[in-house]
Parts: C-alpha cells; structure tokens; sequence
C-alpha cells in the first residue's frame, strides 16, 4: 500500500490491535503503547493515557520518523528502524511496523530497554500481520466499492453545516 | 491522504499551508489558533528557531464538527518558508489532503511567490502528487501594506487556473478562516467523489 493510500480502520481490525497493544503493554511492563500513522494519524493506544496529548504527540513522532527517514538516505541508509529516546524517567522506543505504521512504547523503571526490545519483536510482527490484512482489505473495498463510504452521499449542505459560526 | 477511522467515527484530513518565507504560514495558524474555541482546537506545536523562524513545522488540530456522525477533524500543517529547508518541506508534504498556497503581495517577494510555488509544484510531483488533482487554494497575504502589488498582477502569475483565491491580512486576521473554509469545503467535496 503506497503512503498516497487512505487509511481505513473498521471497528474489529481495531479492536484486534488493540488487543496486541494491551498485551504488549503487560508483556512489556509498559507504561503506554501507541501505534501512529506515518502521516501522523493515531491508530490505536493503550495503557496509561492520562495526561498525554496523544494528537501533539503522533503528529510530533511521525515528523520524528520522517526526519530521521531522511538523514538515513542521506547517509545511504534505507531508515533507521529502531528509535530510543532515554529520560530522566520515561523513556521512549520506536519501531516501524508494516512500513507505514509507527509502534511506540513508552516506559520507565519498572521496565528495560532489553525487556522492551524482545516484547516489541514479538508484537511486531503481529502488528505488522493485522495491518497488512487490514491494508489489502481497504484496497479490495476501494476497488469494489468507493461509493459505499460514509462520505459519499454527504450534500453540500452537511458542509456549509459545519462551517455555520 | 484521509484517514478514516470507523472505531472512532473519525475523519482526518491533513492540511499544508506552504508559501515563501515571512509570507505568514506561521502567523494563519495563530490566527485561527487565538480565534477557535477551546473545545474545538488542540494544542499548537511550532518547531521553530529561537528568533520564531519556523524549522520543521508548525502543527494545529481543529476539530470542526460531525457529518453524519462522523467527527471531522483537521491536521493543519506549516512548511518552513526559507528555500533551505527544501527537504523538511518535503517530508511534511507527505500524506496531504489539501494545501493552501500564501503568497506574500509585496513588490519585492514577487520572485519568492513564483519560486516557491514551482518548488509546490515539484516537491508535490515527486511524491505522486499532481497539483491538478489535488484541493489548492491561493492565499494572497500582507494585503493591508503600502507596497503590495496589484491583484491582477499576482493572480496573472500565480493562478492562471483559477483555483480560489484570497485576499487577506493575517495579522489582524482578514481572510484567513475565508481561505481555510474554502480549502476544508474542497477536501471534504473531494472524499466524497470518491479516492484520489
């Protein structure tokens, strides 16, 4: 799936990653996973949220991505696959899923960057299982059917409508 | 591209604001930051250089409200102006829905407005994009200054096309939530035709 391609989520691929997301939590000893669009879009989150501005901060970490994307060519690299950022107290790994999907997993203490690394490998590549069926689907019901999104039947009124201050 | 989340009854689009540097990218965004309701806006991100230059970004969440039970939300992004930065600018092309183009109406950015348009141009190619396919509409800003050029002459060099346009002055705010609507009424006119 090109990064041109709209992302559809439906309700059960949904819940089936966040399903893994909780697990990787526990698994992890984590303290909150999310997974983001390369374009800055949050998919999924799970785990201690309270007090995260979760949209700042998938918007934040695909430019992350995205910049470290490039310094990657620029040194003939493809990307750099594996990000971890170390805190005072939390720290942050990052890891690319499915190419165009973004895990992240925040932890502090209770956890390790060893414990992290081995849980995040086995998520992974579920993560990266349920976004490639979850891909080709949104393409197959493209291709069948464009007309049956939810968008299709909206009138220019539903659009003058919110924009009414 | 839109990202449409049904387990949310969410809609996101990604908005691009892009334009020469100090044409006022930067300046629409605090605008329609200071000017929103705080139930509809998030936080606002400038990744900007000690003297408020932009450096990567600047980012902006508004949520406008729902279609069809669906709430739609907007990602406005800024560009870094300076020709310099040409490969931040690239990176954060990725995924747009939408762009609005800001030129500077003065005399002396003339040249700035037709260079940076081009590099919209091809920065967008690259990715896939085709500037004809995409929403795009035209902010021409600073119109309030004394040295602003005639609007014929920026339309006849910026948009033969004729995609909308704007006059505006960002600093006291004239014009900028005329530009946005214009360009959020396209993106949403465009999912509903169906998929680019």
């Amino acid at each position: 799936m090109s990064l041109t391609s709209q992302l559809v989520l439906y309700e059960e691929d949904h819940k089936k990653i966040c399903r893994v997301a909780d697990q990787l939590v526990r698994d992890a000893n984590a303290k909150a996973v999310f997974l983001v669009d390369r374009n800055g879009q949050m998919v999924a989150e799970a785990g201690e949220l309270v007090g995260i501005d979760t949209t700042s901060l998938a918007s934040l970490v695909a430019g992350n991505i995205a910049a470290t994307g490039g310094l990657a060519k620029i040194i003939g690299e493809e990307e750099f696959p594996i990000h971890f950022h170390q805190g005072a107290r939390d720290n942050v790994h990052i890891t690319m899923v499915a190419q165009r999907i973004i895990l992240v997993v925040i932890f502090d203490e209770r956890s390790s960057l060893g414990l992290v690394r081995l849980r995040v490998k086995k998520a992974g590549q579920r993560f990266a299982q349920l976004f490639e069926e979850l891909f080709k689907k949104a393409e197959a019901q493209l291709e069948d059917d464009g007309a049956r999104s939810p968008f299709a039947e909206i009138t220019d009124d539903d659009i003058d409508n919110l924009f009414s201050d | 591209m839109a990202f449409i989340n049904y387990s949310a009854r969410e809609i996101n689009c990604k908005l691009v604001y892009y334009g020469p540097g100090l044409c006022g990218k930067t300046t629409n965004l605090k605008h329609i930051y200071d000017k929103t309701t705080q139930s509809a806006k998030g936080k606002m991100i400038s990744l900007a250089t000690e003297t408020e230059r932009t450096l990567f970004f600047d980012f902006l969440p508004l949520a406008l409200g729902e279609i069809r039970g669906f709430k739609t939300r907007f990602h406005l992004y800024t560009v870094p102006g300076q020709v310099f930065y040409d490969a931040s600018r690239k990176l954060i092309l990725k995924g747009v829905d939408g762009v609005v183009f800001v030129a500077d109406s003065q005399e002396e950015r003339f040249e700035a407005n037709i260079e940076s348009l081009e590099n919209l141009k091809e920065n967008l190619r690259e990715q896939e994009y085709d500037i004809d396919k995409i929403p795009w509409v035209i902010q021409y800003n600073k119109r309030d200054l004394p040295t602003a050029v005639s609007l014929e002459r920026l339309r006849e060099s910026l948009n033969p096309d004729g995609v909308p346009d704007f006059e505006a002055a960002a600093s006291t705010g004239k014009g900028v939530f005329e530009t946005l609507k214009s360009l959020a009424k396209l993106v949403l006119n465009d999912l509903r035709r169906g998929q680019r």
